[in-house]
């Protein structure tokens, strides 16, 4: 599949990979000074791969208070919340953004659980006798525009002055562009839904006013030094929300609200979960990549996600380690065995 | 697009060999750079060391992926370019030139045989970018 951006990016010069069945642009020359272009200025990423899905209000507010962790109770209109959908076992499904608008929710799901998610609202719905009500949106496309700059670059293209009055997690719908201040970077910024013809005059503004095309290559070594998982990498559906550094997530407020999976993480919350993820720097040369085994004196791990932080220049990775481990450990890279240490997350904090 | 000099001679796993006498200087092809991405890290061998043709010589890491360069020829590793410690984007920027990685003193230049022409190469390359 190929978004409504494709063309453009070609024109950019962008080097063209397959993600969860999408051509998607991985860099456009370079990945390290895209990634250099969002922590210092900004940057714009294509991710209308991933799903937007409306469900009406009623009756989907009961709907999501099952299959979400978070409460959408509590979401107020025009509020956004980082949310996870569990199996009975407490297993992740996925995680994603709600977002409360005035008539409908509107889900922004992964891109490579998108057919799963639906069939797994559309279960749990056809039990609640409302059947058919989520609406996948995949005309519509999503542009992130992430970096200390982003805000006021995209105020100015799109005439929204206000925009910096935005709270975090917050959305506005402004003509024909839903703006909501979000991201995947560990930068400000925001996520920007609209059709593809307004998609393609926004990116063309943008990158036309200095904001720099970025590809999945640098939201990958961004998020990851932001401390933020991947979902199919970092979770899983064989892996809780403990063990995956999102129980946070979890509204335990209502404790007459039965959410799927409810019963098996209050069980891990009081049973604890054998490993845990932690963010692991190298203090030697070398790049940790997912599958690299962790040994430490309370056993072995293994990594998630690891890549080159073109910020700190030396590797990082978020790791599944037992419960037990701190401190130094060794990762194997290849044939080397690699001093690293435990570290605590996020690896690069934004400047305030 | 990959640019392939026509002086050099290339090996099927992407490095090049320039001959200078007795010295055989390695680096890897533009159009293996393009697909490694932005070198981060290169590994190089000790000097001294004895190698025959295909024998794991080096590493290259880019953010991406890591690659082993394999000896095109046989021979002893006499000198390694220290700049890549520092600088490894150079692989990106002059792979033929300030980009190699080091030199084999070899014995004899018969073993360039399974080496490949610029036009052979180009093409191979083509069938694989395809």
């Amino acid at each position: 599949m190929k978004t409504p951006l494709c063309d453009l990016h070609e024109q950019l010069g962008a080097r063209m990979v397959e993600f969860a069945g999408w051509d998607m642009p991985v860099h456009y020359g370079s990945q390290l000074e895209e990634h250099h272009a969002v922590r210092r200025h900004a940057g714009c990423f294509d991710v209308s791969h991933m799903a937007v899905v409306a469900i009406p209000t009623q009756p989907g507010e009961e709907l999501l208070r099952q299959l979400l962790v978070g409460d959408v109770k509590n979401l107020e209109i025009g509020r956004g919340l980082y949310t996870l959908m569990l199996n009975d076992r407490g297993g992740i499904v996925d995680d994603l953004i709600v977002y409360r608008g005035s008539t409908e929710f509107r889900l922004v799901v992964n891109a490579g659980t998108t057919q799963k998610d639906l069939a797994w609202i559309e279960q749990h719905a056809l039990a609640l006798g409302c059947g058919g009500i989520a609406n996948h949106h995949s005309d519509l496309c999503i542009i992130a525009v992430q970096g200390p700059t982003a805000i006021g670059l995209v105020g100015d293209a799109l005439a929204v002055p206000s925009l910096g009055d935005i709270a975090p997690f917050s959305f506005v719908e402004h003509r024909e562009h839903f703006i909501a201040r979000t991201g995947y970077t560990g930068e400000d910024g925001v996520e920007i839904i609209c059709r593809p013809l307004e998609a393609r005059d926004l990116w063309q503004q943008l990158t036309a006013a200095g904001v720099v095309a970025a590809g999945l290559g640098a939201r990958d070594s961004l998020r990851l030094e932001a401390g933020l998982n991947l979902y199919g990498h970092d979770m899983t559906e064989e892996t809780n929300p403990f063990e995956c550094r999102v129980a946070w997530t979890i509204d335990w407020e209502d404790a007459s609200r039965p959410f799927i999976g409810r019963d098996a993480v209050e069980k891990l919350l009081h049973a604890g979960s054998p490993t845990k993820l932690v963010g692991v720097r190298l203090t030697e040369r070398g790049i940790p990549r997912e599958g690299c085994e962790v040994h430490s004196a309370a056993g072995t791990g293994v990594v998630t996600s690891g890549t080159f932080s073109p910020t700190l220049q030396y590797g990082i990775a978020l790791a599944r380690v037992p419960r037990q481990m701190r401190g130094p450990c060794q990762i194997q890279v290849r044939k080397r065995l690699i001093d690293g240490r435990t570290v605590r997350l996020p690896f690069v904090k934004r400047e305030q | 697009m990959a640019e392939f000099p026509p002086h050099l001679h290339y090996a099927k796993t992407h490095e090049w060999v320039r001959f200078e006498g007795d010295r055989a200087i390695v680096g890897i092809s533009d159009f293996a750079q393009e697909q490694l991405g932005d070198v981060v890290y290169v590994e190089l061998p000790e000097l001294g060391l004895q190698v025959e043709a295909g024998d794991e010589t080096a590493v290259v890491e880019s953010v991406k992926a890591a690659s082993d360069i394999y000896a095109p020829v046989a021979g002893e590793v006499v000198e390694c370019n220290e700049q890549l410690d520092a600088e490894p984007e150079i692989v990106n920027q002059d792979p033929y030139g300030n980009g190699w990685f080091f030199v084999l003193q070899i014995q004899t230049k018969e073993e360039s045989n399974d080496l490949l022409t610029a036009d052979a190469y180009a093409s191979m390359c083509e069938d694989e970018s395809a």
